[in-house]
């Protein structure tokens, strides 16, 4: 992948200009993502007046308009938190992997992570935000080892057909299972089904609170592993050539992405295709660069959760279409193009 | 002396390949008879043999007649109907494309069409027939989108199938998106159009797939040798007469025609097209063509299914989840093996 291609500038100025380029980027990205925000607020199912927003936001709830505001406060602090956890995820896992085409949705590892949940609610009657919470990053770990484990195997290492091809066999599998562990409970069947399919609605500070901890960690891990998924993106001996422990880098990665991924589907259910998406044009806007590319990752995450979130309210109203269905209608033709530019190493 | 040693061994060998091949065709039918006879008679309760071949001889049988007539004998049909199409256009796809992967499933062309139905039935408010029509002819509109947009340099079997899962992500989520816009999220009519179910099937769904059996069926059936000279390769395939874009033509629109107009009925059955052709062809070996072995593994793959999901497992769930359920390690299996021995997938 070529970073930039402006010979005619001398080393100085190219940096000068790259530099230019990021800070004005990643202002652009504040501004969009403010601007999100609002909007977020204020648009939606129902039409409300500019004073009743300005109510609902200061926490008065005396009439419908009001509280229908007051509601989408929790959801776009969620879809906020979501959007930049998922594509931070999504650039660490291609980063770790070495994969243009990783994804937390694609790998199954969200699929895993509900996975793990339906089990704690059907079978151990779990309701509290703590038990999703731990059962999702159980059930995304487990995923992450399983299917790197499988697509790892034999020649060629982890090939992006080959990740591609376990982790949608895992999601399947899991699709199936979720179906299988959910069907017969007609007690839980409703809500969880709803949940299943992946979406910010519902949001209540209640659920959201108890899981900033782990978020807070995995962001942490994630944007601090920069420097040694550039030294990934090199190539395993050149990377322990200039002295970095290969094995020990990829692991610490992947525990940031996989605590952002357990987090996320355990509070809004398995959400696709955002960390494929927002990597790679943030890639094309300010390059390879990690320690750029993470940040920015994050805010165009948000911008894109959010934003399809509010499309999501828009396009069926009265009723509401889950993001989750809306990233991946966005998210599956992103794919398709990647496939088709990209020249696959043979597998 | 030699020459007419080494005649004799290719024809016992030829003899030995069809006693097996017979063989192996007589088991798969018995197991369909069978699975099909099991659906008829045992359920919830019991019902005698001489039972049902009254109802299916047309006399009224108390009891029996609606048990047997109206709720099982539609639903055994149907399976049958499904897995026999599922099986052969599944199996052509593969040999065509020479990649076990390169199933309709998995390359979004039963997703297309189960995208359509469900759009039709829901959103059109349409019914019978059309819903078939519909569902045809997304298959082959999906169907030619996964092939343009591989096409580059050739098809390169590996883009194809990558393309192929972006485009199931993609209609999985539209067929989401309209069950959810619908007035009320009906977890049964959702869970045919995600991942395919015989439930509550009736006599008259199974007419169009019967129709849609024999016609592509024959179209299929038409291009069986080209299919078989296909599998050493396209170049050898040219320079041993076949015309290859014909051939292709005549096999992606009889595959796509009885896996949609399945599909507009049972929904996408999840992995029968996947699993039947390779499971067919370790049993038959090489004993010559797969398309029959293929449809019959395919309708043992959904009656088995269906029968299990029913009565064999604690609750009752939907042939696609059984199915979806075999498949998804088969794929992984699959991933394993292929990884292990080197070889390309």
């Amino acid at each position: 992948m070529t970073v930039s291609d402006a010979p005619a500038l001398s080393p100085a100025a190219k940096f000068r200009r790259a530099h230019a380029i990021r800070t004005f980027s990643l202002l652009g990205l504040s501004v969009v993502l403010a601007v999100l925000l609002v909007l977020s607020i204020t648009v939606g199912a129902r039409e409300v007046t500019w004073p009743d927003i300005v109510a609902g936001v200061t926490g008065h709830v005396d009439n419908i308009g009001q509280a229908a505001v007051a509601v989408r406060i929790p959801r776009t602090l969620l879809a906020v938190l979501a959007g930049g956890a998922l594509a931070l995820a999504g650039a660490v896992m291609q980063g770790v992997t070495r994969n243009p085409l990783s994804d937390p949705g694609i790998l199954g590892v969200n699929a895993g992570a509900a996975l793990a949940v339906v089990v704690g609610v059907a079978w151990f009657g779990m309701s509290s935000a703590e038990g999703y919470l731990w059962s999702g990053l159980l059930g995304a770990g487990g995923a992450t080892l399983f299917v790197y484990r499988v697509g790892s195997l034999g020649a060629g290492g982890a090939t992006p057909l080959k990740l591609t091809l376990a982790g949608a066999a895992t999601s399947v599998a899991c699709a199936s299972l979720i179906i299988a562990v959910v069907l017969p409970r007609n007690d839980i069947a409703g809500g969880i089904q709803l949940w299943t399919i992946g979406g910010v609605g519902g949001a209540t500070f209640g659920r959201i609170v108890p899981v900033l901890p782990v978020l807070a960690v995995g962001f942490a891990i994630s944007l601090l592993s920069a420097r040694k998924l550039n030294s990934l993106a090199l190539g395993d001996d050149l990377a322990a050539g200039l002295g970095e422990n290969v094995a020990q880098a990829r692991i610490i990665a992947s525990l940031g992405g996989v605590l952002l991924c357990g987090a996320t589907t355990a509070m809004c259910g398995p959400i696709g295709f955002v960390g494929l998406v927002v990597p790679h044009i943030c890639r094309l806007l300010i390059g390879v660069d990690y320690r750029w590319l993470l940040p920015f990752a994050t805010l165009g995450g948000a911008c894109l959760l959010v934003a399809g979130d509010i499309l999501g309210r828009i396009v069926a109203r009265p009723a509401e279409v889950q993001v989750s269905i809306v990233t991946a209608l966005l998210g599956a033709p992103f794919f398709i193009w990647i496939v088709r530019r990209q020249r696959i190493r043979e597998l | 002396m030699t020459q007419s040693v080494s005649v004799s061994v290719l024809e016992i060998g030829r003899i030995a390949r069809g006693r097996r091949r017979r063989l192996t065709l007589a088991v798969l039918v018995t197991l369909v008879a069978f699975l099909f006879a099991l659906t008829l008679t045992v359920g919830q309760s019991v019902t005698p043999i001489s039972d049902v071949v009254r109802v299916l001889l047309g006399e009224r049988v108390e009891g029996a007649s609606f048990l047997v007539g109206t709720l099982r004998l539609p639903r055994a049909l149907l399976s049958l109907l499904a897995g026999l199409s599922f099986g052969l256009g599944g199996v052509v796809f593969q040999i065509m494309l020479r990649n076990p992967l390169a199933s309709p499933d998995i390359i979004g062309i039963t997703s297309g069409a189960s995208a359509a139905a469900v759009f039709a039935i829901v959103v059109l408010s349409v019914s019978g027939p059309v819903v078939s029509v519909m569902a045809v002819v997304a298959g082959l509109a999906v169907a030619l989108l996964v092939y343009v947009l591989a096409a580059r340099n050739g098809v390169a079997g590996t883009r194809l199938v990558l393309v192929g899962i972006g485009i199931a992500a993609m209609l999985h989520s539209a067929i989401a998106f309209v069950l959810s816009t619908a007035s009320a999220w009906n977890l049964q009519e959702a869970m045919r159009w995600m991942t395919g179910s015989v439930n509550g099937a009736q006599l008259a769904d199974v007419a169009p797939s019967l129709l849609a059996l024999i016609l592509f069926g024959g179209l299929l059936f038409s291009q069986h040798r080209e299919l078989d000279v296909l599998r050493l390769g396209d170049d050898t395939a040219a320079a041993l007469g076949v015309n290859n874009a014909r051939t292709r033509i005549t096999v992606v629109l009889g595959a796509v025609g009885m896996i949609a107009t399945a599909t507009a009925v049972a929904g996408p059955i999840a992995f029968v097209s996947f699993l039947s052709g390779p499971i067919a062809a370790r049993i038959v070996g090489n004993g010559g063509s797969l398309l029959i072995p293929s449809a019959l593994v395919g309708a043992v793959l959904t009656l088995a299914g269906d029968y299990a999901g029913q009565f064999l497992l604690p609750g009752r769930y939907p042939v696609g989840v059984v199915t979806g359920a075999l498949g998804a390690p088969y794929l992984l299996y699959l991933i394993v093996r292929v990884n292990r021995s080197g070889r390309s997938l």
